[in-house]
């Protein structure tokens, strides 16, 4: 067991109450912002500080409110990526790294050791530039190479890609996977971008109003979501209330169709999901009438809005989104849904 | 030759001030900035109060702290020190009146540090205190000269506390502006016009080292600073 964090903070009206471990892996909590993924990592680090619970790292206990533990940052040996990367200002970049080797005494390994981080990260040309004059990615570069110098025994990152221009993201999703690879200690990332989460996580948890929600491989996450919330920050498009009617059927009152599901219904289902490309014009199972009722082009995918035939007046119109080279000559009349891809979501 | 006593004493009592000012600014400033805010509602009233009263009111409160007669003045006495007129009267006096200068300026700049910054060097290992000079004290510097400088100005220049607390007696306790008051006074408008001018050419120099040290802080940025 890497990391395994169990704490309770009341700040204002607003409650934390996270439970959840972190092996050596790449762990994601992905959540809206204000449902508390930051001051989960703030907790962990020590900048926070929970009202009860425990957090142990490797079997050090870190912070314990019966035991009266409570390590500062400074003994917890837990790296903290900044959203704004936080380099000192009035450094260079290479003092900015020598500042995380400050425990090497050796002043000529420390030289070295620097020196290595500069080469790893590919940013020897800029080592004396200040952090004003560094671009996103450098400075978040510079950021992780004095995190890393410091040999940390867990990494976490609070929403490392948000400060960067969109173009720029993936390219540096790209990089920071690579360079994380093998890196074989515990990393959690917080973010509220569900693409970057899928792309970078083995695990991920859904945090919501300070409380994490499932917590299983993101893969896995995305194809069974569980509840309204995972869905809905997975990218769930079309949500409706639903019951169950029989072992692998359910009824959608806002729709007024029934659906066949592909595992069996267990009790306590609140709704169901049905992904936005997941409809077909030439699917036979879960085929019911529609209605199209707008479309739009988007540079790669047609993005339409449909209503079911008898489908309730106040309900919210379903989306359907689907690559071009698929687009059909004719507008289809029904559309049908692979029985599973209905997602089934439980309170 | 004009004697040059008061050039030097208001340069000492305005040096030891801006020292006693500095640390005692920036520490209470540091401390308010992290306060619940009623308290610090609070606290900035009593410290900003020497900015806007008379500065004769505060060298009333200073003789009936400082007092010959008083507890805290007759203990100073006895330890050896005697404020009232006396010449380190003049840096209280000065104390006073320029800490809300200092305090306000510090107190600025640290609620516009961004705490990811300190936050960052404790995870890093770093120690509170390194990270309090290197890191907050370094994004700072400029409110924190800027406060300096203009509690130092606002030390030199000291006229009504000073004037009350330690009085004009030439060649001991006598300042630049006390001096200016005192030679006007007695139709000496010639050695008044002097001491007029001391004071100018000091203010530009000071004016002029702010605004040096400004122009060289926004082409360090320029640069990346």
């Amino acid at each position: 067991m890497a990391l395994e964090v169990n704490i309770e903070k009341q700040a204002g009206t607003f409650r934390l109450q996270a439970a959840f471990t972190c092996e050596k892996e790449f762990l994601g909590i992905l959540g809206a912002s204000g449902c508390g993924k930051s001051m989960t990592l703030k907790c962990i680090a020590g900048i926070e500080r929970p009202d009860r619970g425990r957090i142990a790292l490797d079997g050090r206990v870190l912070f314990d409110s019966e035991k009266k533990i409570d390590l500062p940052p400074q003994e917890r040996r837990v790296g903290y990526l900044f959203q704004n990367y936080a380099l000192f200002p009035g450094m260079t970049v290479r003092q900015n790294i020598l500042c995380g080797l400050h425990a090497e005494k050796d002043k000529k390994k420390k030289e070295q050791r620097a020196d290595e981080m500069l080469e790893l990260l590919q940013i020897r040309d800029l080592a004396s530039l200040r952090p004003g004059a560094l671009s996103g990615g450098q400075a978040q570069r510079a950021a992780l190479g004095r995190i890393l110098v410091n040999e940390p025994d867990l990494l976490l990152l609070d929403e490392p890609f948000s400060a960067l221009d969109t173009h720029l993201r993936l390219k540096l999703q790209m990089e920071l996977k690579n360079l994380l690879s093998g890196y074989g200690k515990g990393i959690i990332m917080v973010t509220h971008d569900r693409d970057e989460a899928f792309r970078m996580c083995d695990r991920l948890g859904v945090m919501e109003d300070g409380r994490i929600l499932t917590v299983k491989g993101t893969k896995e996450l995305f194809a069974d979501p569980e509840t309204r919330t995972a869905a809905v920050i997975t990218g769930c498009k079309n949500i409706a209330k639903a019951r169950k009617t029989g072992e692998r059927e359910v009824f959608v009152p806002e729709w007024n169709i029934r659906l066949t599901t592909g595992t069996p219904v267990r009790d306590g289902l609140e709704a169901v999901g049905i992904r936005a490309h997941h409809f077909c014009p030439d699917e036979t199972e879960n085929r019911f009438p529609v209605r199209i009722q707008g479309e739009m082009e988007e540079p790669f995918e047609w993005v339409s809005e449909f209503r079911y035939d008898g489908q309730e007046p106040s309900a919210p119109a379903v989306w359907w989104r689907y690559a071009k080279e698929i687009r059909p000559p004719e507008i289809p009349e029904a559309l049908g849904v692979k029985p599973d891809n209905i997602l089934l979501l439980y309170s | 030759m004009t004697d040059l006593f008061p050039l030097w004493n208001s340069l000492r009592i305005a040096a030891i001030s801006s020292v006693i000012v500095f640390f005692a600014g920036i520490f209470a400033a540091y401390r308010a900035a992290r306060l619940p805010r009623t308290l610090k509602g609070i606290l900035d009233v009593i410290l900003t109060l020497p900015l806007v009263l008379p500065p004769t009111v505060c060298g009333y409160f200073l003789l009936l702290l400082f007092g010959t007669r008083r507890p805290l003045g007759s203990f100073l006495m006895q330890m050896g020190i005697r404020l009232v007129m006396n010449w380190p009267g003049g840096v209280a006096a000065a104390v006073v009146v320029a800490f809300p200068l200092m305090y306000r300026t510090a107190r600025g700049a640290f609620e516009s540090f961004d705490e990811n910054l300190a936050w960052s060097g404790q995870t890093l290992g770093l120690s509170n205190t390194w990270i309090f000079w290197h890191v907050r004290m370094r994004a700072c510097r400029q409110g924190i000269l800027a406060g300096t400088v203009l509690a130092f100005a606002r030390a030199l220049g000291e006229y009504g506390a000073t004037s009350m607390l330690i009085g004009y007696t030439p060649g001991r306790t006598a300042t630049v502006s006390t001096t200016v008051y005192q030679l006007w006074r007695t139709n000496d408008g010639r050695g008044a016009f002097f001491w007029v001018m001391v004071n100018l050419a000091i203010s530009a120099v000071v004016l002029l080292a702010v605004n040096l040290l400004e122009t060289r802080e926004r082409q360090g940025k320029k640069n990346g600073a």
